[in-house]
């Protein structure tokens, strides 16, 4: 090994060999020519970007004024934390990049392709800078000063053609594996049909042309670069050094072995040089306008990814004259990054739910839509990456409102919120707060559906979806034979915030008196707000209705400031969600509990004497408490303490599946839809043999409840809450006691 | 100043109105006790007198402003007769007419009024109301001091058979009042498709409330009815979001319905509503919440949740 | 053209009612208190005719209770002028024979071409607001009205009747009508337009002396109505009640075959 590669000490090959002066001149006014475009394109883009409003993604924003004097302005709890957390995501981030984890995410096959193709071109990269650097900066400098000198020889050369010869080996394998992916797997996540398709038709082949071009001239690129090589190591007669390019080699066995003479290579070798040298220069310059852009705008996009974004929405631009989105002006910099980073890989359209269930939404083609639109009113240029019409509807439209025309107000009510498409999203594209961001207009202009509109209102009068009177919130303790603390009357260590379905509706005060008194009987220090109660604004502030948000944590805070107590507890993962990373911004210091995390403490700790149910069951996680907040061990805890054999469905944890009542969808007509989500996960369930199908959540348990009806599979999977399954496991107790005696 | 109780008579399709004899039954137990007379006045179509029974008068008030309902034209007449007989009561259905015209009398002749009338008694000469306020939540007993009362009836508050007992009335013309003036004109009416079912004439009907919620389920209930044999009638929710025709209506906006069974799906029972089908025979009510008062006036009530219900009700019936 | 809507604030009906000490009203302590459902159709439809013909819409209430939530709602939805008016109300009930003699005095002297307001309420004891304006004005009024379109000096508006029936009606403005159902379903405010309107404070604030009128009426006593004959209720699972009902039906003899 040694011996070979000191042999090949001083050898190496020309850069510019067979090119004369004119050759050489034309080359230099080609790449100058590409690098112009390439930096041109990108000039525009970073252009668009800094036409957005502050994101808050590099430095942390200054509080901007509420232009409401009393009311604290929305801001992080300790802000020291934030920034250290900020820092640790950015390191995380740039290790997630490095090793394409988020693509290998749930696709490893497509992970290793992809880290091959990343590594590998950027390995090429590096290795003409290298072959720059000696050729235009060395050998011209030491020139001056008397001999030329040129480091790229020897033990480096050979190094060096090694690395980028295997490293552009296993970039042409993967794209040979990708092409393969796109052209024959027939896979769902490439289908680019719309979710909603208009009537009048639309065209989306351009998207197919493009990804076909950009395959297409990176393999070409690869191809004659390996090409060329084994043409000028056939058209050298095989110098030993240059087995260290061990795929030119090949090539150039081959091209012997078909009996192309020597001389006859060299003419070859020197058009496949110019073929591979335009072509590679031609995609530098077709980088910034078309799908390769995303070599750039992602790894950006991931470095400024926000992951609570969704979970603590951003309130409205305070400056603004209205609230929500109605022009390009009012987008961040990081949502129209965002949109130049989408690669339309899919996996966003495959995991929503609303796309699932035939509504007219896919996190896909919203983006897509909206990067269109935004191309034009941000002078971007993109090559092939149009969806063409016969109309000027949908992204195309012109003079249009944003949130109605370019995205239809059907497809953003779509919605669940549920973030799958956030959590799958391999490039950290956030489409959740910018779906919120255009409910808010249409919100603003008070377009929506009946249902919805009455629910805001009863919220806005009462305090409640229902539309009951505030002041019957707590009548669901009258049937409990002791009485709950008033925390506004008395210290509690918890703080029951009970929610508005499961104080009204009457399926789930049940649920609620029996986890009162599972609280009780453990001797848990615990109150409620009473009818001071109100909806804590979850839903509300997802649908788009940021005042009658905001009312509700002023409402809300009012009677928290007044009542004493350690820890809030709620058993409704939105209410969760809100309280817990909404409502400190707001001035909320207590800790945010979900009951599962407090009934498996106090299972753990003893103070539920627990027996077990033996009983087979699998746990639908709700995304509100998987996705949004990372809650996914407490009711499994519980489940295996009363002694339930836990089966995971398919899509478990933060793959869960979302019930189809989440952002406020709960409050929307849902009879449109082909499959209701919660009939798809029901389906999914009833899959696994189990007996139980055990939720978490208010809504969820009378989402699949219904569905397990409309599915027909009541009978065979009963729908539970854990609270129920506890209060059986305790219920236990005493039979099994007596059986013993 | 007489003791007599005025009565507005109504009419629709050349017939008069249950409401009328209902009110005539009411009038006729006030004048008893006032030692007064019932007297009709009857707006439009005079030959219509011959109808009315169980009154001592007939006022007929005919000519061809009056053809058409306008309140304009009513008013004159009926301002004029209250004017001219200072009657001791005027009793009017909460009708369209009813709500158009009793507050512009009160406050055109400067007399009393109250709405929403379910009882009228007698106390000393006192006129007493009973009134139905605050969407049925609240009864007002309310005593009327001066003279004359207009009151304002809802319609199925008295019996109608007690309007057409005695016999035949005597018929004057009234002096025909100044409608010279009007500036109201009568443009068209329109009447909605009558090519749709009559469900006032089914012994069943299986209706529908604002609790079914979208659209798509109104199917639900369109299943049972077809397995029933039954038409679908609906609360005006229902008709006003166009899930149904306004055909379909029952209530005081709607149609008065009087079927042999009346079944009822997520129709919490609004006062509107009760007063189109009070009068079935046999009222089934299906509606989550308890409280809601179509438990008043329904025979029999379940508090399940319609969509868990209706299934297993379209199963048996098809069965 | 000047389109002023009447407004009024009545009672939640979702709250439990209960009497006062002397039998007769309700007790207000605990209510709380909503824009009347119609007075929000009649807004509506005068929002419409807005958008159709550019008029200008005022919106007009007395002091009732909350009242400001309501004036601030419409100039959210897009009233032009919000007036309240001060001085005609006391604690408790008040009559719709006062209330009519306010506006009317103030409509008076304000100029207007169409009044709109709800066709009834809740608490219309002694009767309708709209007849009575349109009398105590002198002008034209019509009630159950489920559609104005205003050009100049004319309205046609419809009037249903029971059944569904619709009588189309030519009236010369001024004229008072009493709204049943707007032509759309009342559109949304959103709450930050209610509380930017709130903060602008455009609510014209304007003294009046309470009218001497009366509604002639004395309240003897008020109560809850008798539920002596509720329904019977069917319980058990959705197939025991679906059996129990079934069977009621049949032995009747109305199922079919």
């Amino acid at each position: 090994m040694i011996l070979t590669i000191l042999a090949v000490e001083g050898e190496t090959r020309e850069v510019f060999e067979d090119i004369d002066l004119f050759g050489k001149v034309v080359f230099y006014i080609l790449s100058a020519a590409a690098i112009a475009l390439f930096l041109w394109g990108w000039w525009k883009r970073i252009a668009k970007y800094r036409s957005g409003r502050p994101a808050g993604r590099i430095r942390r924003p200054t509080p901007a004024p509420t232009g409401n004097g009393d009311r604290p302005p929305p801001a992080d709890p300790a802000p020291g934390d934030a920034v250290s957390a900020k820092r640790r995501s950015r390191w995380n981030a740039l290790w997630s990049i490095a090793s394409n984890s988020t693509v290998a995410k749930r696709d490893r096959t497509m992970g290793i392709a992809h880290f091959f193709m990343f590594w590998g071109f950027i390995t090429l990269f590096i290795g003409t800078v290298i072959l720059t650097i000696d050729e235009d900066i060395v050998r011209i400098a030491t020139r001056q000063f008397g001999e030329e000198r040129s480091f790229f020889k020897g033990v480096f050369y050979a190094v060096y053609s090694f690395t980028l010869d295997t490293m552009g080996a296993a970039a042409l394998i993967a794209l040979v594996y990708m092409a393969a992916r796109r052209g024959m797997f027939h896979l769902p996540q490439l289908d680019y049909r719309r979710a909603q398709e208009p009537a009048e038709g639309y065209d989306r082949r351009q998207y197919e042309r493009g990804d076909q071009l950009f395959i297409g001239l990176l393999g070409l690129v690869l191809l004659t670069g390996f090409l060329h090589e084994g043409f000028r190591i056939r058209a050298s007669d095989f110098p030993d050094f240059e087995i260290w390019s061990p795929v030119g080699w090949l090539i150039a066995t081959a091209v012997s072995g078909v009996g192309i003479p020597q001389a006859g290579s060299d003419t070859i070798r020197t058009v496949i040089w110019w073929v591979h040298a335009i072509l590679a220069l031609g995609f530098v310059a077709y980088i910034p306008y078309s799908k390769a852009m995303h070599m750039l705008t992602d790894p950006a996009n991931l470095l400024t990814y926000d992951s609570t974004s969704s979970r603590r929405l951003p309130a409205p631009d305070p400056a603004a004259d209205h609230v929500g989105y109605r022009t390009l002006d009012d987008f961040t910099w990081k949502e129209l990054l965002d949109l130049d980073a989408c690669t339309k890989c899919g996996r966003c359209h495959v995991v929503c739910p609303a796309a699932a269930s035939g509504a007219p939404l896919s996190p896909r083609d919203l983006i897509l839509d909206l990067r269109q639109w935004a191309a034009v009113g941000g002078g971007t240029f993109s090559l092939l990456d149009s969806e063409q019409r016969p109309d000027q509807s949908g992204p195309l439209v012109v003079d249009g409102v944003l949130a109605g025309d370019v995205i239809r107000a059907d497809t953003l009510w779509s919605c669940t919120t549920c973030m799958a498409c956030v959590e799958a999203c391999p490039v950290g594209i956030e489409h959740v707060p910018t779906i919120v961001e255009l409910r808010r207009s249409l919100v603003e202009a008070g377009t929506m559906e009946a249902p919805l509109q009455a629910a805001l209102q009863n919220i806005a009068q009462k305090g409640n979806s229902f539309g009951k009177s505030a002041r019957q919130r707590a009548r669901w303790t009258k049937e409990l034979d002791f009485t709950i603390t008033d925390a506004r009357k008395e210290h509690v260590r918890y703080l029951w915030f009970v929610g508005d379905f499961a104080s009204f509706d009457d399926r789930l005060q049940a649920l609620s008196r029996t986890f009162a008194r599972i609280l009780h009987d453990a001797g848990v220090d615990f109150g409620i707000l009473y009818d001071g109660e109100r909806n804590a604004g979850n839903d509300v502030r997802r649908v788009g209705e940021e005042g009658l948000f905001e009312l509700l944590v002023e409402q809300n805070m009012q009677q928290l400031a007044d009542a004493e107590f350690d820890e809030i507890v709620t058993t409704d993962p939105h209410t969760l969600n809100t309280l817990r990373n909404e409502y400190p911004g707001y001035g909320l210091t207590k800790p945010v509990r979900h009951y599962t995390e407090v009934l498996a403490d106090l299972i753990e700790a003893g103070d539920l004497a627990v027996s077990p149910l033996r009983r087979t069951a699998t746990y639908h996680d709700p995304c509100y408490l998987a996705r949004y907040n990372d809650l996914t061990e407490a009711p499994r805890r519980i489940l295996r303490s009363v002694g339930c054999d836990v089966v995971e469905m398919p899509r478990n944890k933060d793959n869960t599946f979302c019930c189809g009542a989440g952002g406020g969808r709960i409050w929307m007509d849902d009879s449109d839809l082909t499959e209701r989500p919660s009939e798809s996960r029901i389906n999914e369930a009833a899959t696994l043999d189990v007996e139980l199908f055990v939720v978490a959540c208010p809504k969820d348990f009378t989402m699949y409840t219904d569905a397990a009806k409309t599915t027909g599979h009541d009978q065979a999977l009963r729908v539970v809450d854990v609270i129920e399954l506890v209060a059986e496991s305790l219920d236990r107790q005493p039979a099994l006691g007596a059986a013993e005696r | 100043m007489s003791n007599d109780v005025l009565v507005v008579a109504e009419h629709s399709d050349s017939t008069l109105t249950d409401g009328t004899f209902e009110l005539i039954g009411a009038a006729r137990g006030i004048a008893d006790s006032w030692g007064g007379q019932v007297v009709v006045v009857l707006v439009g179509d005079a030959a219509l007198a011959s109808q009315v029974v169980g009154a001592d008068l007939v006022v007929t008030a005919d000519a061809a402003q009056l053809s058409d309902y306008t309140s304009e034209a009513y008013e004159s007449v009926l301002a004029g007769q209250i004017r001219q007989r200072e009657p001791g009561a005027v009793l009017i259905s909460m009708s369209t007419k009813g709500l158009d015209l009793a507050a512009a009398l009160s406050a055109a002749c400067g007399c009393p009024l109250v709405s929403y009338v379910v009882g009228l008694e007698v106390d000393g000469e006192t006129l007493v109301a009973t009134a139905q306020i605050y969407g049925g939540k609240i009864m007002a007993e309310v005593a009327i001091e001066s003279r004359p009362a207009i009151c304002g009836v809802i319609a199925g508050s008295f019996p109608a058979d007690a309007g057409s007992a005695a016999g035949a009335a005597n018929v004057e013309a009234a002096d025909p009042p100044d409608l010279a003036t009007l500036r109201t004109t009568f443009v068209a009416l329109r009447t909605p498709d009558a090519g749709d079912v009559d469900i006032t004439a089914a012994d069943l009907l299986v209706a529908v409330g604002r609790g079914i919620g979208s659209e798509d389920d109104i199917e639900l209930v369109q299943e049972l009815a077809d397995a029933l044999g039954a038409p679908v009638a609906a609360s005006r929710p229902i008709t006003d979001a166009g899930w149904l025709p306004k055909s379909r209506q029952v209530g005081k906006s709607g149609l008065k319905v009087k079927p042999r069974g009346y079944l009822m799906f997520g129709i919490s029972g609004a006062p509107e509503h009760l007063e189109g089908m009070r009068d079935a025979e046999l009222i089934i009510a299906c509606n989550t919440d308890e409280q809601a008062p179509v438990f008043d006036v329904a025979h029999y009530g379940t508090t399940l949740d319609l969509f868990d219900l209706l299934p297993e009700l379209t199963e048996r019936a098809s069965g | 053209m000047r389109v002023v809507v009447v407004l009024k604030q009545v009672p939640d009906l979702v709250e439990e009612f209960e009497i006062d000490s002397d039998g007769t009203d309700i007790d207000r302590e605990y209510l709380t208190f909503l824009l009347n459902e119609f007075d929000n159709h009649a807004l509506e439809e005068a929002l419409l005719i807005k958008d159709a013909t550019g008029a200008a819409v005022e919106v007009v209430a007395l002091d009732d209770p909350d009242v400001d939530q309501a004036l601030y709602t419409a100039i959210a939805k897009g009233a032009d002028r919000a007036v309240k008016l001060v001085g005609a109300s006391g604690e408790g009930w008040l009559d719709t024979h006062t209330r009519a003699a306010a506006f009317a005095a103030w409509l008076g002297g304000e100029g207007y071409d169409l009044v709109l307001t709800g066709v009834q309420a809740a608490d219309d004891l002694d009767g309708q607001l709209a007849p009575m304006l349109g009398a105590l004005l002198g002008v034209p009024h019509v009630s159950v009205v489920v559609g104005v379109e205003a050009a100049d000096g004319a309205a046609r508006v419809r009037q249903e009747f029971a059944g569904g029936a619709v009588s189309e009606l030519d009236v010369p403005l001024p004229a008072v009508i009493g709204v049943q159902a707007a032509r759309a379903e009342p559109r949304y405010a959103a709450i930050t337009k209610i509380r930017q309107a709130q903060q602008e404070g455009g609510l014209e604030q304007i003294d009046i002396d309470r009218p001497a009128t009366s509604s002639g009426l004395t309240v003897r006593r008020m109560y809850p109505p008798e539920r002596s004959d509720r329904a019977e209720m069917l319980t058990g699972t959705e197939a025991e009640v679906a059996d129990k009902i079934i069977a009621l039906i049949r032995d009747r003899g109305l199922m079919q075959g």
